[in-house]
């Protein structure tokens, strides 16, 4: 071999051994930063009480509620439209073009940047449809947003489903519907399980298309259907919120280390579901 | 049997409008974005709005230039861009062909945390570690500006491109490499001669996703930028078309508002143009 | 097998009425006119499941029914005080509030999407031509803010002015150390930087080096810049910044009140004359205004009128 041949290798190894140190030394360094400014100051106190300006106390428990209700209703609108969309896709549709146009429109549904998903629901949702700033108006805007997540998660779990289980269940007589809902749907309830998983994720992620469309309301309002009607705000909109209004980094830092278990309960779920779904 | 039929048309029916749905939401999005975007530009100029220098949207004889925006973004995602794609394929090589299974097994979910964390918790890092950090390293008054955008961005483009770009080129049949390796290339040419070409497309998508990301954060960039409308510049403030919006749609009125739709508008064409090159891209890709 | 048979017609249907649900929801989000109608009546059917709430409890408490605010991020303390001790005193009423600045408040009550608008900014004649009333419940002084460190105590408006336009680029030149200035404000539409352009007179002419878009985040950028000057709401600031004193007057709650600190606007709720407030919102006013609430607005930090 070559002195140059040799020297280009050794600098490319070197290359890649500098972008790994890089790499994992940003990731241990992020996410030790965050455990050590945030899990101290995770308290009690803080995740079970509400915001009292008269008692200067800070308490999240009015917006751990408000992501889950967030979650719950943009969840019960986007399943169904998404699996259903998924299935027009793989079982319905027998044009080509049809299938290419609406699978482009999905993709760029993804692509959109959600601060323009902030926008149009602000302007449609809020001040269209006279919902305000409010629950309902977020969790709608967050529908189209994870609308595409599903289909494709879906999508792809019905491809999995073996041909000849739909050949056999028509062949023996069983109507397309008949047979979607006993042969092909139980096959594919873990695809759209992660598929609702990796939707958790992006709501509980998500600040810029929230903001506008949930607004960040603290009040503690325990009714479902009251909560549709008041503004709320999720985790990661009131971490935004206390750190960059009110610049209280302590209670931004354990929004933040709670977003992050969050997030590691969410991957762990997520490949929980896909080994589930390799075995069987 | 009456009864059946009807079941299964309802159903045909059902599937056959959720499958539209999305369609109608990208139509109602781009009307949306178009209807409320014109008013503005129409009102200013399409070239005074885009190639105007100065933004002062309050002043008593407003000037609505949003040049300095589109730049400021541009350069953001370019030099997101120049970090974050070597770092990420180097990652990415490093994760399929050199790393142990248990490295790799332990690298590989911080990888997906990276991922998953929220944008805002990028910001706040950003914001109480970096930009004090640059501030003293680079002797400033100020430290925010597009260095601290461009780390943030890096930070945060580098799992997608690293996961796509390792699923790729995980999924180059082992025969082309163990055809270069026979022939006498080292492991390392094989790598960039023989994988990376091969695993080209899918690494193109992951590059791709990263520039649409970067180019449409708000939140986390808002928190490190500084958010004034000076031309790009590594260590002055700036403002891109995201923290433009953001910025100021709590507080504007009227034209300033509408104009606010427009820089939406803008932004929204930019995304628009990204994917239609990464579907023009990809599907070049798999025709080869 | 017939039982099971009707089980499933049962699921299948609800199934169906849960999809159709969804279908009227999502895809009225796809079309403007079209399916409003749809979501019109699901909103009416939330509202009216919100009326029965509030039906019930109407019996034992007099007030009660839901008051939205939206506006000012630089009256967050005083609304939320407000808010806090006028809810404890009336249980049966909810009230929210979004800080989203104040011309998004402003807005939101023109297009009668909230209840009252919290600005902190006087009113535009377009805007009360639009039929909007203000309703003046505080002042605030807007403080000039530098950093603990700095050995600056006192400015002139022509000083603070210079610092601002970026004439004066050195803290030496005003009686400092010998360091740089770092400038920074709000951004473009903020009543607190309208307010404070306006009065130090220079609009339009701020070389800022940062601009934040809340009070906390110019205090935060303050308390950790050594050179950095600020301005921020009276309200909003805390021990971690210094306040310098404006043609030798400090700020407080006595110098605003009585005039002589310069810098200083209004905190006004925003209604709107062609919507009829409810009941709740129109005690809830009477309360901001009345003299029981002077502490709480002054624990707040602003200064209360109704003295």
């Amino acid at each position: 071999m070559s002195t140059k041949r040799k020297v280009t290798d050794g600098l490319i190894k070197a290359c890649i051994f500098v972008s790994v140190t890089i790499v994992v030394g940003l990731l241990i360094a992020i996410i030790g930063y965050i455990f050590y400014r945030g899990l101290p100051n995770i308290t009690w106190n803080l995740l079970t009480t509400q915001r009292s300006v008269l008692q200067d106390n800070i308490g999240i428990l009015p917006n751990l509620i408000y992501t889950l209700y967030i979650i719950i209703t943009s969840l019960v609108i986007a399943l169904p439209v998404g699996v259903c969309a998924a299935i027009y896709l793989t079982e319905y549709a027998t044009n080509a073009k049809v299938v290419r146009v609406i699978e482009f429109a999905t993709e760029t549904l993804t692509g959109i940047p959600s601060i323009i998903f902030g926008l149009v629901g602000y302007l449609f949702f809020c001040q269209k449809l006279h919902l305000g700033s409010s629950v309902l108006a977020g969790s709608l805007t967050l529908v189209v947003m994870i609308l595409p997540t599903i289909v494709r998660t879906t999508q792809e779990a019905l491809k999995t489903v073996p041909e000849s289980y739909r050949e056999g269940a028509i062949g023996l007589g069983a109507t397309r519907w008949y047979m979607i809902r006993t042969v092909v749907l139980p096959c594919t309830g873990d695809g759209i399980v992660s598929g609702a998983i990796l939707a958790i994720g992006r709501i509980v992620g998500e600040s810029a298309a929230l903001i506008f469309t949930a607004g960040m309301g603290y009040s503690l309002v325990t009714n479902y259907f009251q909560a549709l009607g008041t503004s709320g705000g999720t985790l990661s909109v009131m971490l935004y919120h206390y750190v960059n209004d009110e610049a209280e980094y302590d209670t931004g830092f354990a929004i933040a280390a709670i977003l992050m278990i969050l997030v590691l309960i969410i991957n762990f779920a997520a490949k929980l579901v896909k080994r589930k779904s390799r075995k069987v | 049997m009456n009864r059946k039929y009807l079941t299964e048309h309802v159903m045909h029916v059902i599937f056959l409008v959720c499958g539209f749905v999305t369609i109608g939401c990208v139509l109602a999005i781009s009307l949306y974005m178009i209807i409320s975007g014109i008013p503005a530009i129409k009102e200013i100029g399409l070239i005074n709005f885009l190639f105007g220098t100065k933004w002062a949207s309050t002043a008593a004889d407003p000037s609505y230039g949003i040049l300095a925006f589109i730049l400021s973004s541009i350069c953001g995602t370019l030099g997101a861009c120049v970090l974050g794609i070597p770092l990420g394929i180097l990652m990415a090589v490093f994760l399929s062909k050199m790393a142990k299974n248990k490295v790799a097994g332990i690298v590989r979910p911080a990888v997906e945390l990276l991922a998953g964390i929220p944008s805002v918790v990028y910001g706040l890092i950003g914001m109480i570690v970096l930009v004090p950090f640059i501030r003293k390293v680079f002797h400033l008054t100020n430290g925010t500006g597009l260095l601290a955008v461009i780390i943030v961005l890096t930070v945060m483009i580098l799992p997608s491109i690293i996961s796509l770009a390792e699923t790729a080129l995980s999924s180059v049949p082992p025969e082309y490499e163990e055809a270069s390796l026979a022939l006498g290339a080292t492991k390392m040419e094989t790598v960039f001669k023989v994988s990376i070409p091969a695993a080209k497309s899918g690494i193109a998508a992951g590059v791709v996703l990263g520039v649409g990301r970067a180019i449409g954060e708000a939140m986390a960039v808002m928190m490190v930028a500084g958010n004034v409308p000076n031309m790009p510049s590594l260590f002055n403030s700036v403002t891109l078309l995201t923290t433009a919006i953001a910025k100021e749609m709590s507080y504007a009125s009227g034209l300033q508002r509408q104009a606010l739709y427009s820089i939406g508008l803008v932004l929204f064409v930019f995304i628009m143009i990204i994917n239609l090159v990464l579907n023009v891209a990809l599907k070049r890709g798999n025709k080869k | 097998m017939r039982m099971n048979l009707r089980k499933v017609l049962a699921l299948v249907l609800c199934a169906a009425l849960i999809f159709a649900l969804g279908v009227g929801c999502s895809s009225s989000s796809s079309s403007d006119t079209a399916d409003t109608t749809v979501s019109e009546t699901a909103d009416t059917a939330a509202e009216t499941t919100e009326a029965e709430e509030t039906a019930e409890t109407t019996e034992t408490v007099e007030l009660s029914g839901t008051i939205s605010t939206n506006g000012s991020t630089s009256m967050e303390k005083v609304i939320a005080a407000l808010i806090e001790s006028f809810t404890a005193e009336n249980p049966g009423v909810t009230i929210t509030y979004d800080a989203t600045g104040s011309g998004t408040g402003i807005t939101a009550v023109t297009e009668g999407s909230t209840d009252i608008g919290l600005s902190s900014r006087n009113l535009k004649d377009e805007e009360t031509e639009a039929g909007l009333t203000a309703t003046v419940i505080a002042l605030d002084g807007i403080a000039i803010i530098v950093n603990t460190a700095n050995t600056v105590t006192d400015l002139t408006i022509e000083q603070i002015a210079g610092l601002f336009t970026g004439e004066i680029t050195n803290w030496s030149e005003v009686g400092g150390e010998d360091m740089p200035v770092a400038v920074i404000g709000r951004e473009a539409g903020s009543g607190t930087r309208d307010g404070f352009e306006s009065i130090v007179g220079v609009e339009d002419t701020c070389a800022y080096d940062q601009e934040l878009t809340s009070t906390g985040a110019v205090v935060a950028a303050v308390a950790s810049n050594e050179y950095a000057i600020g301005y921020a709401s009276l309200s909003g600031i805390d021990e971690s910044v210094v306040a310098v004193d404006v043609e030798g007057v400090s700020c407080t709650e006595e110098t605003v009140l009585d005039g002589s600190y310069a810098i200083q606007r209004p905190f006004i709720m925003v209604t709107n004359d062609n919507a009829e407030l409810s009941e709740a919102a129109q005690a809830f006013l009477a309360y901001c205004t009345s003299s029981e609430v002077v502490d709480i607005i002054a624990n707040a930090g602003a200064v209360s009128i109704a003295q």
